[in-house]
């Protein structure tokens, strides 16, 4: 068994995790923060990969960065660089499609910080630098967890807009899930089986992980008093 | 050293107006529950701005809408105890106190000594989850001061505490502000609290404050009708100023003779339930009511009383006596009932 799909799909959801992950938790600490119009724009926009099919996602990556766009054919003239059908495409769309979840995962968290917390620490001559890295992020921190968790899923399980923007050439932009599509296409059910078996594995291990992170975060703990 | 604080904020359908200075000691910020108290100690630590006014610390400048000054909270030592203490759950006990001195050198040494002071010896490697109410407090309070404030707010110092807890955490903090150099704000919608730990108070009623009054006038002779309510009054009437310098009681139905003749800007009358009498016939101050209601209470009876001319539930007189006066009475189903009038209390609207 050829294991390239395996490793092609992690690392893409690898590193497309690790640029939302960051890129989620700034735009969930600003929206937070925002007028409640600029909010609800901002967040219609930034939660619509999550609603809309992936292909229409692959068609606007597609319309931004194919050769013949604008952002492709700078890259291409300048970087000599193809932002299509290349392993790499695949992040890009991972990331816009996985996005939105560590968004909303990251506000979620950020909503139900005491801000109170954050009025304490100022008050008694912390900066608000030192408030975020010491005390909102720690406090949020299994919200952010859990969302980096489900986005490196969903980033695994994409499909529809990695199949347009990256393809399906054996070696070189086979993903796990395009691989599973093209076994099945060609008749080689036993090996689409095994691909499926692969994927079940790896979601129910993120799933437990989750719900782990999770259960932490309820877990009650007895006041001193009573031990 | 004194706090100055003259601010305004609009917030839609409800505007916070509200003035007062604050001496060294004790001052009560009294009011109902919604009435922008916590949002008056925000503006002064700093956490909120108000649209326009002054806050003063000491003679310095902590804002001024005109003079473009507002000064972060940080640069403000301005102490604050939240309702729920706001402690670092991330963090140790050592840690949350430690989070409160500025100097980093000094911080071994200040952590040191609070810990002393407030007994926290066997808490300092705990988090906050794992201590008792009391202890919480104990710790915020030490980190507050381990700041070193020049002023400080309490929001509801109590409120998060089971009743059994209150009283002996009440005395312990009594004790921790006398020894406080500052003003002290305590905000609370409990008059037994400002009865108990100030020295004057501030009433503040839907947003507006009204003067500052030593914490026995409050309760002696309190000057409006929100005030009076909040000190715990329970008898009110619309009242108009008679030629003769009497007052009548409009929803009572009676003329009052008062000890000195009322300011023309009386609009109502209060007698707390202790205050009315049973009595013995017609007279000053008296009238005659039906019974309406009996409620046996744990110590006395407070009994329910309509006025001849009283229209409805509002207007009824609550007279509360002690259970065995009650009982000699025979349960009777109308009586005569007076109105001391040196417990009468004008009021004016507001």
């Amino acid at each position: 068994m050829d294991w390239y799909p395996l490793f092609n799909s992690l690392r893409i959801a690898a590193v497309s995790t690790a640029l939302i992950f960051f890129l989620g938790i700034l735009a969930a600490y600003y929206v937070v923060r925002m007028p409640r119009l600029v909010k609800g724009v901002l967040d219609v926009v930034l939660t619509l990969p999550l609603v809309l099919p992936p292909t229409v996602v692959g068609y606007f990556l597609l319309r931004l960065l194919g050769p013949k766009r604008p952002i492709g054919l700078w890259f291409l003239e300048t970087f000599s660089l193809r932002l299509t059908m290349v392993w790499y495409a695949a992040i890009f769309a991972s990331a816009v499609v996985a996005f939105p979840l560590m968004y909303r995962t990251a506000r979620g968290a950020f909503e139900s910080f005491d801000v109170n917390l954050a009025y304490a620490a100022r008050t008694l001559g912390r900066s608000n630098a030192w408030v975020f890295w010491r005390v909102q992020m720690p406090c949020c921190r299994q919200g952010i967890l859990a969302g980096a968790v489900l986005s490196f899923a969903r980033a695994l399980g994409e499909y529809g807009a990695t199949a347009m923007i990256a393809g399906y050439t054996p070696g070189k932009t086979a993903t796990i899930s395009t691989t599973v599509y093209q076994l099945w296409r060609t008749g080689d059910d036993g090996g689409a089986m095994r691909w499926v078996l692969v994927n079940l594995a790896i979601s129910a291990v993120v799933l437990l992980a989750v719900n782990m992170l999770e259960r932490r975060d309820r877990r009650p703990r007895r006041p001193a008093a009573e031990r | 050293m004194s706090l100055l604080v003259e601010i305004q904020k609009d917030l839609g359908p409800f505007r916070l107006e509200v003035g007062f200075e604050a001496r060294d000691g004790v001052t009560g910020v009294l009011g109902a529950s919604g009435c922008g108290k916590s949002l008056t100690l925000k503006c002064i630590a700093g956490v909120e701005s108000p649209d326009a006014g002054h806050i003063e610390l000491d003679g310095r400048v902590l804002f001024d809408r005109k003079k473009r000054v507002n000064l972060p909270p940080q640069r403000r030592h301005v102490g604050y105890l939240f309702q729920n203490y706001a402690l670092f759950p991330n963090m140790t006990v050592e840690q949350n106190i430690a989070a409160g001195v500025r100097d980093r050198a000094a911080r071994p040494a200040a952590v040191a000594q609070m810990t002393a002071a407030f007994h926290l010896e066997e808490c300092l490697g705990k988090y906050p989850r794992q201590l008792s109410g009391g202890q919480q407090q104990r710790v915020a309070l030490a980190r507050i001061l381990a700041s070193q404030p020049e002023a400080l707010l309490l929001d509801e110092p109590f409120s998060a505490l089971d009743s059994y807890l209150k009283w002996q955490v009440e005395l312990e903090l009594m004790e921790r502000l006398e020894a406080f150099s500052g003003p002290v704000l305590f905000v609370t919608h409990s008059r037994d609290e400002v009865y108990r730990q100030c020295r004057e108070v501030c009433v503040l009623s839907d947003g507006k404050s009204q003067p500052v009054q030593p914490v026995s006038a409050l309760f002696d002779a309190p000057f409006t009708l929100s005030a009076c309510r909040l000190s715990g009054c329970k008898n009110f009437s619309r009242a108009r100023l008679l030629p003769d310098g009497r007052l009548e009681a409009v929803d009572w139905g009676l003329s009052l003779s008062l000890p000195a003749p009322p300011v023309a800007e009386t609009a109502w009358v209060g007698i707390r339930a202790h205050f009315l009498r049973p009595a013995d016939g017609p007279g000053e101050n008296r009238l005659e009511c039906r019974v309406v209601r009996v409620v046996e209470e744990l110590f006395s009876t407070t009994v329910m009383l309509a006025a001849p001319g009283s229209s409805g539930e509002l207007s009824l007189l609550r007279m509360e006596l002690p259970k065995a006066e009650w009982a000699a009475l025979g349960h009777p189903e109308a009586l005569w009932v007076e109105l001391p009038a040196r417990d009468l209390m004008p009021l004016r609207d507001g």
